[in-house]
């Protein structure tokens, strides 16, 4: 879905040079497949200048996540109202369900030095963003044309650990990955990280299946703290996730489907994300409780970039300007319900939208005292410590 | 029409097709799978051989129980469908289309909505289990999902069809006189079926177990869908080794090792039976 | 593959016994009953008013507002265009491809047919977790980027042994001394080949070409590999389990469950009609 069609020409054209290109024996003998180091942008690039010589398009092709935006009868009104405003006319594509996934689709063509169609995408801060700074596959930001950002974005939009100076994010939103239960299959109210490795829900107990969430889970409940953790830390965490799983207590290794297990009633007790719980507290399951553990949870984000060979970088810029709007965000993340990065939409949801549960829900705007509870993820800078990190948690979830 | 070179000239467009696209990338995982490196530096040919010790080693669980899970499954279809399929051929009557009609109306069903209404049948409050569990048979925390159960359930299903529908066809076969020849020569019915009808079917019993069992034991849909901690299979490794991790030299390893373990299985089939079987019951 | 073999002769019923007259029919109906639970469940949860706009197992009510939603979500319907687009075209290459392969496999003998046998059976057999990741580590070794275009080369290349065996399995049992007789009275062989010998493997050529389409439309796991960001019907599916599956696509399920069931019905029908008319003009 997705690419435009003039890219699927290319691809044709390429397909068909390739193929004519193509000799078994060539192929035999090639000594290897290129890597993705230095297929970017060349270090040094003058983007001041690059930006001045940039223009309005009126076209924007920007790739989210499913239900990751305001929704009425199918359509989007913050962007319907950002291209009555702009004149810009958004194509909007739900299709990023997973940044390992996502990342593995347009990795490649954005190697060979193309298009990958999209002039933003939305990803989470985690190893897949790493590798799109520093493959040098994102354009920075030209902040002069984001009076919004500079106004209106809050702690959690600025003091990133992963970009300290913005130079390629802007948050779109952020979430707590905490825990979630039953509230009819548990006795009493639970705030310890500890009742996901009791054996008294075994079998009812939801993990994640992304390496991240379910290593910095084992990270928390060791009382470590992920952010400055070590490989022997991430062993002793890899220990005792094995042991979980090996007791039985772990149904499965979800991913977003948790959710539905949850509402279900196949698990009592799971990892889980705020915004879809407090999503389906509103749609008939207020037996549902999110909980931020008393040892702590990770806060994370989810980034606005602009990918390398964007045909729209301004119309880009000019979206991400309007979504910092607090009458904007407001619309945004009255629905999605996470984090929002602008505190000044808080009294907008509360008065004007009347939605007086989500402005002062501490999952959507969450004080700074509690902000500071929050942790980050271990940070993975190099290949090695990806693999490292990947080694050890994968096994657990594709035993 | 006549000429020598008229057969070449008609087999060369689809088997050039199938050699560059299904032969040469065979042939280019080879040398995929002796590569070593990593997504960012690129990966080299360094005829690293002990990737396919290393691989095995590794996911030797996952390939097990690929061949446990394909196995059990393709007996449970043979076992539901030997009966349905003899049943129609033999007794089905004036009505024998419409049998098997109803018995090919999962084909009208995406592959994929198939399996995800398991979800909704064994969910654990759903009504199977929530039944069970409301007679008391099964315990307050019972749950087929995310069990091998159902792996083997989403599996065995989808199986049912495919499984069927070439025994149906060399059951269609068996020359009835000869059935009758043994009745009149007083063999009991159970003789007849054992003497003359098994025998007579093993053809189709055969195609039905090779295309049920390859396409089961490669399969990982089911395994993603429906099953849980402990049920990974071959084909959910391969994926995610070459999808999500982009290593892609463990990847073609595992598929490489995949693959020749069941053609081993596919050239004692054509040894016992003959090729020319598969291709007239495929 | 399916209506093979109902000749008359085969259906004469063996003499039954009593097991084969209450017994066995109670287990086929059984397993009959089976094999359409899912689908009954497809069905009826197309009416369940699932909040949020995905399925739960839950009930919530009745209701018929899928059905008229059925095209709302827009990427859902883009992916289903695509599976279509790539069923129709990757069956008609593969049908083109595939049917002269047939004919010269079934009627000739030459050296090398004993290789393309082996080719076939090997394609046939292959699991297809193993064909999608060859072609991708291949797509990828020539660096050529994933769409539309691979799913559909990918498509081909599996259907191309299908369309062989289909054709060839019904072939094989063709008189070829029509076509000679026909040259004989002076037909060039064009004529000769369009006039008689096509008209005989048409049938086959079209359940090959129906059975491409089918397996086509289904495809999921081959796909999953070479796809790229472009997505077809399974694949959208597949992904959205992951955040919940709106219910459209149990309605868009279902409206191709009953469109299929519905034109099966009147081949049958006119089938039976076709029998009738003939043994008619046979009797008279």
């Amino acid at each position: 879905m997705t690419q435009p069609r003039y890219s699927r020409r290319q691809v044709m054209k390429g397909a068909a040079g390739a193929a004519l290109s193509l000799s078994l024996a060539q192929l035999i003998a090639a000594c290897g497949l290129p890597g993705t180091r230095d297929t970017g942008w060349e270090a040094g690039y003058d983007w001041d200048a690059w930006w001045k010589k940039q223009k309005q398009n009126g076209h924007l092709n920007f790739a989210s996540w499913p239900l990751y935006i305001d929704t009425e009868g199918g359509k989007h009104p913050s962007l319907q109202k950002f291209t009555k405003e702009t004149g810009i006319d958004v194509t909007y594509s739900p299709v990023i369900q997973d940044n390992a996934a996502f990342f593995s689709q347009i990795s490649p063509v954005l190697q060979n030095g193309q298009s990958i169609g999209y002039d933003l995408i939305v990803m989470s801060n985690g190893w897949q963003l790493t590798q799109l700074m520093q493959n040098r596959w994102l354009i920075p930001l030209d902040h002069s044309r984001l009076p919004n950002f500079e106004k209106y974005a809050g702690t959690v939009a600025t003091d990133l650990a992963y970009d300290p100076h913005n130079t390629y994010c802007a948050v779109w939103q952020a979430g707590v990955t905490a825990i979630a239960y039953d509230e009819k299959q548990v006795d009493g109210p639970i705030d310890s990280i500890e009742a996901l490795f009791d054996p008294k829900y075994k079998g009812k107990v939801g993990m994640l299946s992304d390496p991240d969430e379910l290593g910095t889970a084992g990270l928390i409940a060791l009382g470590i703290d992920p952010q400055t953790s070590t490989y022997s830390d991430w062993k002793k965490a890899a220990a005792l996730l094995t042991k979980q799983r090996d007791q039985g207590i772990v149904r499965q290794y979800y991913d977003n489907s948790y959710i539905k297990a949850l509402e279900d009633g196949d698990l009592a007790i799971t990892q889980a994300y705020s915004g879809d719980v407090f999503q389906a507290n509103n749609s008939g399951y207020p037996n549902l409780k999110f909980v931020i553990p008393k040892e702590g949870a990770v806060l994370w984000r989810d980034n606005s970039v602009i990918p390398y060979h964007a045909a729209n970088p301004v119309d880009a810029l000019e979206w991400i300007n309007f979504y910092y709007e607090p009458e904007i965000q407001a619309l945004i993340a009255d629905w999605v319900n996470y984090v929002s990065p602008v505190p000044a939409a808080k009294p907008i949801i509360a008065n004007q939208l009347d939605d007086p549960t989500v402005a002062n829900s501490p999952l959507v705007f969450p004080s700074e005292a509690e902000l500071a509870r929050l942790k980050e993820y271990p940070l993975t800078e190099t290949i090695k410590t990806h693999e490292q990190w990947v080694g050890l948690f994968d096994p657990i979830i594709q035993s | 029409m006549k000429s020598r070179l008229a057969p070449y000239l008609q087999t060369a467009p689809s088997m050039l097709w199938l050699g560059l696209f299904f032969i040469v990338p065979l042939v280019a995982i080879v040398s995929i799978s002796l590569m070593t490196g990593n997504s960012i530096d690129g990966y080299n040919l360094t005829w690293n051989f002990s990737v396919f010790p290393d691989a095995l080693d590794q996911y030797s669980p996952q390939l097990g129980r690929s061949f446990l899970y394909g196995g059990i499954s393709t007996l449970l279809a043979l076992v539901a469908m030997y009966p349905v399929a003899y049943w129609i051929a033999f007794h089905g009557g004036r009505r024998k289309s419409l049998f098997l009609f109803l018995l090919l109306l999962p084909f009208l069903v995406s592959f994929i909505i198939r399996i995800l209404t398991w979800q909704f049948i064994l969910s654990d409050e759903g009504i199977v289990l929530g039944t069970l569990k409301d007679i008391g048979i099964l315990g307050e925390n019972a749950h087929i999902l995310s069990t091998p159960a159902a792996v083997v359930t989403g599996l065995t299903y989808d199986a049912l069809p495919w499984m069927a529908l070439p025994i149906y066809v060399a059951l269609e076969k068996i020359d009835r006189d000869l059935v009758e020849a043994a009745g009149d020569l007083y063999a009991s019915g159970y003789q007849q079926f054992r003497r003359i009808i098994v025998p007579l079917s093993a053809p189709g019993i055969y195609a039905g177990i090779l295309l049920v069992g390859i396409s089961n034991i490669g399969d990982y849909l089911s395994a993603q869908i429906l099953g849980g901690p402990s049920t990974t299979m071959i084909g959910n490794i391969i994926q995610t080794q070459y999808v999500q991790n982009g290593d892609f030299p463990v990847a073609s390893a595992l598929s490489l090792m995949l693959m020749m373990a069941l053609l081993l299985c596919v050239f004692v089939y054509a040894w016992v039976f003959g090729t020319r079987t598969i291709q007239e019951y495929a | 593959m399916a209506g093979k073999g109902t000749s008359s002769d085969s259906a004469r019923p063996v003499r039954s016994r009593p097991w084969a007259r209450f017994v066995l029919p109670t287990y086929v109906a059984l397993i009959m009953a089976y094999t359409l639970v899912p689908i009954a469940v497809m069905i009826l949860y197309t009416f369940n008013k699932a909040p949020n706009q995905r399925l739960t197992f839950s009930w919530h009510g009745f209701t018929t507002e899928w059905y008229s939603k059925v095209f709302q979500v827009a990427d859902l319907t883009q992916s289903l265009w695509h599976s279509l687009e790539v069923a129709v075209i990757s069956s008609i290459i593969a049908t083109a491809l595939g049917t002269p392969a047939a004919l010269a496999l079934a009627r000739r003998k030459f050296r090398g047919r004993g290789l393309i046998d082996l080719v076939v059976i090997t394609n046939l057999t292959a699991p297809t977790v193993v064909v999608g990741a060859s072609l991708l580590g291949f797509f990828i070794a020539l660096s050529i980027p994933r769409g539309l275009t691979t799913i559909l080369i990918a498509h081909v290349a599996f259907n191309v042994a299908i369309v062989i065996i289909v054709v060839q399995a019904r072939v094989s049992g063709f008189d070829e001394s029509l076509e000679e007789a026909a040259a004989d009275l002076g037909a060039p062989p064009w004529v000769a080949f369009w006039k008689v010998t096509m008209p005989l493997i048409l049938p086959g050529i079209f359940s090959a070409f129906l059975l491409s389409f089918a397996l086509s439309i289904d495809d999921y796991i081959i796909t999953s590999f070479v796809a790229g960001q472009t997505l077809t019907f399974p694949l959208w599916v597949a992904g959205a389990v992951k955040v919940g599956i709106p219910p459209q696509v149990f309605v868009m399920g279902t409206l191709i469950f009953v469109s299929g069931v519905l034109i099966a019905l009147a081949s049958l029908v006119l089938q039976r009609w076709g029998d009738h008319g003939k043994a008619e003009t046979a009797g008279s």
